[in-house]
């Protein structure tokens, strides 16, 4: 039981990228959104992420475009601070402390230097919309002190407040109560609304938007209707005109910038756009995926962008056509489809949207695709029950994927369906082949294929409540389909888990405490295995060197291990004691070994609910003992709370931050595949450089030009001495310089490029060495006057790039 | 923004039997011609020759048809009571008849008055038969003899008494110009040889032998008398070589495909049987209105001729190639190639614009009102008379999806007493279908639940509910007894199981198979 200090938890991607709405740049080509601890810029063209403004150390809870620069972005945290950044490079400006913590930004007052935070207050339950003068100093890091409170007691919801025509008021709702606040006069209004009329219509507020040339509030509802007040600054005349098409609760409202329009959204998923006035006319843009939480839209209203409930954001032309999606990993409440691994794609797939797979590439950080399981229309309305994917394996080549989907309604029959879907080369996503309504009778509590890989056929074991598991093989007439070949129990036991050995000889099967081990060639049962108390929760085979083994996991922390050459159980151990005090705890074992290899407690809040091992992509290579299970594969879990989460070693770690770093600082190149391409190229290039230099110690260490250089190509043209000046000093250094350079410089162009990537690459190398070698070299000349005075000019410039050059 | 998906409709699996070779050539006949008779059609026999006339014996008469005309080309009725087994001779002239008076008649097909009568018989004569040299009869009586004819004198030549019962069938061999076989009610079949004056071959058939037959090579005999069809090896001295049972009534008549390799038998039970010659399995059957006592088919398979018992003459001829193929490939002309490729073969010029035109999803009219969310509407289109009843799949489909929606009770509700009573018909039809059963039970609750006040009101309505309730409870007691059935198979099968090492696995294996094979009964419960 040793706890590793050089491996250590990370949260690994896919955060959430709804939880605030999200900001469009003012020329409509960047997307800024609040994603867990950082901000992300996306391209509204591309969909691609450009950057993560990384800083905050808690959740971040807004992002605001600065009114006075539109290349700065403000954005707020948990951890109770501000900060000014700009986004264009992703440099952190300034900071602001708080006290408290933030919960959002309101829209920015457009004339005031204020900002309006909507805070905690002291009184734990209470938010209060707070404003805080920005202190006008130089520094990086600012205190703000002059916090004053506007409105005490609003809503959690930022969609709920918001800022009128020219800021001359505030509009907050909380509950059935509309309060408009007044700066000018100091006065707020307070406009209240029935508990609910007689249909049972509930008239609560969900959120307010103010028309931005005249004096209207919009506020959505939860029955679903959008009213329009007007007159508002009187306490009794006020009016109000009702629109209704939705039919569940508005959950977010805009008006566009010019006040043409109003757009409307809720969990029908439809985007509805209102003519203001004419509110008869209405466009409608359906089917957007899952219910939408936040509608944004560009300062110059060419853009429209609605964040979804399936952690999406899709950006929208103002004719109403989605024109970007930008998706994010999708998180449901649990994962019923284990965490897997696509042997192909090397893509961790779950079930993300309801009747869907997702791919999520987690090198990359993003959603790959989206495969429709259940193939229906999806009805968007609350408390209706849907197809559920629940299982889905995966064959060892991924050339099979199947899935389970089932349906349970109160009072109805259970509705199953078992789908197999082959994998098409051309199209490079998987295609329905097989359905099986009803396999079973009752629910599938697990499936695997067949892993071996040399078979002639190909295999897939269910098992099921009903007491059976069956055995499906694919059949190749015509045109291959999947039937049903052999219909298996042992004493009418529930079947819990199944699982195939690596080659594909021995299938095992446990039946609450007993695993019945089986030969799928013959349908014969081989053997019984039992390890009383506590039914088997989960089966596995082990593989390669310790594939003699058949592990199991009891109801009663108990972790078994058979030796299926001797039929004999090997080891066990218990795990009651530590899971006693310790509810997360992750623990790594080898098959042959009763002690665990690794174990890390508390690694998270809640339970560690689902893991894989995912294999890396290159292997990582630790000499390290300890850290050693981590090579070839890294192990992914899923808490409770939907967190990915993963190891990570030190040395990783390092090799990561100085890549983040390197990639900062020339952040003048372009992050283009290409240059990834080629980057890797030149680190390896940089080693072996690095060897070489230690090896050839007496040699001069190689000047590094790379600055040099790119002044040289980046300074204008009429700054620089004139080209046959330089051609000739450059001939002459050459000139004096030893042979072997002169044979060097007949090297293929590609070479040159190498190298020059190489100076660039370590521009924190010492210079003043070379420089005064390369000085002591041109002294040695015999010069005119004027050529003197120029070379010191040229001198000024910083020339190393010439012995770069002359070295290489 | 994502398409709407369209409604899935599930494809069934068909029951019944398998498509194979011998279904799709049997079932290669056109709709058939029925001609009403006087009387049960007794015999009918093809004239050997081109244009392959048949002729057609009932009551008193016997007809001779054309191979596509639906009436007569000829008929002889100087017959003084009912006339059998009217048979051309090897080249098609003449026609040989008995008749329930004793005498037999020789006819010219093209003449009407009989050439010659041969008469020494004292009962009714029930077969007759040219021998292979064309110059002799052989002729099968109710009075226990079989007698040989000379024809150019009409002399009796020889008498066989050795049947002790009604001799009602015989054939003669086509290669030896001597030998005849006889069967008869004595559950007898003789061989006889002309040259000797007693049969030389004499095979038990267990039952009255109603008819027979002879193999092309003539090593064979096919015998057909009570349920039992029977082949018997004439060459290994009349060994029995398989013994069919698939009538479950007596089989009347037997005949052999063109190629040899099919036999047919027609049988009391209204049935034809086709069996395959190698294996002597059913490969198909072909089902009629009455009792079957005579049957033939058309050299090359052309038609096939049945007569009944209640006078009825069915002939089914074989689709022509082009027929076959127009009703499997196209029933109706579509529109030519020209309209399809309209407009999609022009180039853009250089300085066209293009303005790309997004393609239309094509919807069902269902699916275009569920789209729209019109619940009701699209359950009415999905209940209309076609759809209902010929793709009742699709009208399930939308019903499952209607309940998927959580708006299945909208739908149902807010009906007529015509929408009502057209509802409650789909029910009736199809709720005690398996495959439709899970999804309709549960609209039929909403339907009782919706319109439990309306009872009594309208007296259509009434009678369906009903008749809805009769077929429930129908369906009750059918389950009841099948479950009995499946216990029943249960314990034979546990114990006609050998024991083996681990007994439990084996048993519950077979207990699965056996409800495997259940499963589809009991989704209807």
């Amino acid at each position: 039981m040793v706890e590793h200090g050089d491996i250590r938890v990370v949260h690994r991607g896919g955060s959430k990228i709804n939880f605030r709405e999200p900001v469009i740049t003012n020329d409509s080509s960047f997307l800024l959104c609040a994603s867990g601890e950082c901000v992300k810029v996306f391209s509204t063209s591309t969909e691609e992420c450009i950057h993560d403004l990384r800083g905050h150390t808690d959740l971040v809870t807004g992002v605001l475009l600065k009114p006075s620069n539109h290349l700065q972005v403000y954005s707020c945290s948990a951890d109770g601070t501000v900060r000014l950044w700009d986004f264009t490079d992703g440099i952190l400006i300034k900071v602001q402390l708080d006290s408290c913590i933030v919960f959002a930004f309101t829209v920015p007052h457009p004339t005031l230097s204020v900002m309006h935070l909507l805070t905690k207050g002291k009184d734990e339950k209470l938010f209060q919309l707070v404003a805080v003068h920005l202190p006008q100093s130089g520094d990086q890091l600012v205190e703000a002190r002059e916090l004053s409170a506007v409105l005490s007691d609003v809503s959690s919801n930022p969609a709920a407040i918001t800022i009128g025509r020219g800021g001359e008021y505030f509009a907050s709702a909380k509950g059935l109560q509309l309060e408009v606040y007044f700066f000018r006069k100091q006065k707020s209004y307070r406009f209240s609304l029935k508990e609910g009329n007689k249909k049972g219509g509930r008239n609560t507020f969900t959120c307010v938007a103010c028309h931005p040339k005249d004096d209207c509030i919009a506020t959505g509802h939860e029955d679903g209707k959008i009213r329009l007040w007007r007159n508002f600054n009187h306490k009794k005349e006020y009016t109000y005109t009702t629109l209704h098409w939705h039919h569940s609760a508005v959950s977010s409202l805009r008006f566009t910038p010019e006040g043409t329009n109003l757009l409307s959204g809720g969990v029908e998923s439809v985007l509805v756009q209102w003519r203001y006035n004419q509110e008869s006319q209405r466009d409608f843009l359906p089917r957007l995926g899952a219910a939408i939480t936040h509608i944004t839209i560009s300062p110059d209203g060419a853009l429209f962008c609605t964040s979804h409930s399936d952690n999406k954001i899709t950006i929208i032309q103002s004719c109403v056509k989605v024109s970007a999606v930008i998706q994010g990993l999708v998180k449901g409440e649990s994962v019923r489809t284990d965490l897997m691994v696509d042997p192909r794609s090397k893509a961790m797939v779950l079930n993300g949207k309801p009747g869907h797979l997702q791919f999520y590439s987690l090198q990359r950080d993003k959603l790959l695709y989206n495969l429709d399981i259940v193939q229906q229309e999806y009805i968007h309305e609350s408390g209706l029950q849907q197809f559920e994917v629940v299982k889905a394996a995966f064959d060892a080549s991924g050339n099979w994927l199947a899935t389970v989907e089932e349906r349970k309604q109160k009072a109805a029959e259970l509705e199953l369906n078992l789908k197999l879907w082959e994998f098409d080369e051309q199209t490079q996503s998987f295609v329905l082949n097989t359905t099986i309504s009803a396999p079973h009778e009752a629910q599938i509590t697990a499936m695997c294929f067949c892993h071996a890989a040399d078979s002639q056929t190909t295999m897939l074991v269910s098992t099921s409540k009903d007491g059976h598991f069956k055995a499906w093989q694919l059949a190749t007439p015509a045109r291959p389909s999947w039937s049903c070949d052999f219909v298996g129990a042992y004493h009418g036991l529930v079947p819990k888990c199944c699982c195939f050995s690596a080659d594909g000889s021995l299938l095992a099967v446990s039946f609450q405490e007993v695993v019945t081990v089986w030969s799928p060639s013959s349908w014969e049962l081989l053997t019984t295995l039992s390890q009383p108390p506590g039914a088997i929760r989960d089966l596995c085979f082990g593989r390669l060197s310790c594939s003699k083994y058949l592990l199991g996991t009891t109801a009663s922390n108990l972790l078994c291990c058979w030796n299926l050459l001797t039929c004999s159980c090997k080891t066990n151990c218990i795990l009651e004691h530590l899971h006693g005090h310790q509810p997360a705890a992750v623990f790594v074992f080898k098959p042959s070994e009763p002690r665990p290899l690794f174990s890390h407690k508390a690694v998270c809040s809640g339970k560690v609910t689902r893991a894989v091992f995912a294999p890396r992509e290159d292997m990582l290579e630790s000499c390290e003992e300890s850290s050693q299970w981590l090579n070839c594969s890294q192990l992914y879990f899923l808490t409770q709370y939907m967190d990915l989460m993963t190891f990570i070693t030190k040395a990783e770690e390092d090799r990561l931050m100085a890549s983040s770093k390197q990639l900062v600082i020339d952040d003048s190149v372009a992050m283009t595949p290409f240059y990834l391409l080629l980057g890797k190229h030149r680190q390896q290039q940089q080693e072996n450089q690095d060897t070489l230099s230690t090896l050839s110690a007496e040699r001069t260490p190689l000047p590094q030009g790379s600055v040099a250089i790119k002044e040289l190509l980046q300074t204008p043209a009429h700054v620089l001495p004139s080209t046959s000046f330089l051609c000739s000093m450059f001939v002459q250094s050459l000139l004096i310089s030893e042979s072997k350079h002169a044979e060097e410089e007949m090297e293929s162009e590609k070479e040159e490029e190498d190298s020059e990537g190489e100076m660039e690459s370590s521009t924190s190398r010492p210079r003043e060495a070379s420089l005064a070698g390369h000085a002591t070299e041109t002294a040695a000349l015999a010069l005119t006057k004027a050529q003197a005075r120029e070379l010191r000019r040229v001198k000024k410039l910083d020339h190393s790039w010439l012995s770069g050059l002359l070295d290489s | 923004m994502a398409s709407f998906k369209p409604t899935k409709i599930q494809v069934y699996p068909k029951l019944g039997e398998k498509v194979t070779q011998d279904t799709l050539y049997w079932k290669n006949y056109k709709a058939p011609v029925q001609i009403k008779e006087f009387g049960a059609v007794t015999n009918i026999d093809f004239s050997p020759v081109a244009p392959h006339n048949f002729a057609v014996t009932a009551f008193t008469r016997i007809h001779i048809y054309g191979p596509f005309s639906q009436e007569p080309v000829k008929s002889f009725t100087r017959f003084k009571d009912t006339a059998y087994c009217g048979r051309f001779r090897s080249d098609g002239q003449l026609l040989a008849a008995g008749c329930e008076d004793s005498v037999v008649r020789l006819f010219d097909v093209s003449g009407k008055v009989a050439l010659r009568m041969f008469k020494g018989h004292t009962k009714a004569v029930h077969v007759t038969d040219f021998t292979s040299d064309r110059y002799q009869i052989v002729t099968g009586s109710d009075d226990y003899t079989c007698r040989l004819w000379d024809i150019p004198n009409a002399t009796e030549l020889s008498t066989y008494q050795e049947h002790t019962d009604y001799i009602r069938c015989g054939v003669t061999s086509k290669l030896n110009r001597d030998l005849f076989i006889t069967g008869s009610y004595d559950h007898t079949l003789k061989v006889f040889d002309a040259r000797v004056d007693k049969s030389v071959m004499t095979m038990d058939h267990g039952q009255p032998v109603e008819s027979l037959l002879l193999y092309p090579s003539e090593g064979l005999l096919v015998s057909a008398g009570g349920r039992y069809v029977k082949v018997w090896d004439l060459l290994k001295g009349g060994q029995p070589l398989v013994s069919l049972k698939n009538h479950h009534k007596t089989v009347t008549c037997l005949s052999l495909s063109s190629n040899g390799q099919r036999l047919l038998s027609g049988s009391l039970d209204r049935h034809v049987k086709v069996y395959n010659t190698t294996n002597y399995k059913v490969v198909h059957n072909f089902d009629y209105a009455a009792s079957i006592l005579s049957l033939a088919l058309a050299p090359d398979d052309e038609s096939i001729v049945v007569g009944m018992t209640n006078g009825i003459l069915s002939m089914k001829h074989r689709k022509s190639p082009e027929e076959a193929k127009e009703t499997s490939g196209q029933p109706r002309r579509r529109p030519s190639y020209r309209v399809f490729v309209k407009g999609k073969n022009y180039v853009p010029k250089q300085d066209d614009y293009l303005v790309s035109k997004p393609v239309k999803q094509h919807l069902a009219k269902y699916d275009k009102q569920l789209k729209k969310f019109n619940v009701s509407k699209a359950l009415d289109t999905a209940l209309e008379s076609w759809t209902r009843l010929r793709k009742p799949e699709i009208t399930v489909a939308v019903v499952k999806e209607l309940d998927r929606r959580g708006t299945l009770k909208n739908a149902l509700a807010g009906r007529d007493e015509q929408g009502l009573s057209q509802l409650l018909n789909f029910l009736i039809g199809n709720l005690v279908d398996p495959r439709f059963a899970p999804v309709l039970v549960t609209a039929a609750e909403m339907i009782l639940d919706i319109y439990q006040t309306v009872i009594g009101q309208s007296p259509v309505v009434d009678r369906q509910l009903l008749r809805l309730q009769e077929l429930l409870e129908k369906e009750i007691d059918y389950q009841r007894d099948l479950l009995e059935v499946l216990g029943m198979l249960d314990t034979l099968f546990a114990s006609s199981l050998p024991k083996k090492e681990v007994p439990c696995s084996a048993i519950s294996r077979s207990n699965g198979m056996a409800q495997e094979e259940a499963r589809p009964q009991l989704q209807a419960t």
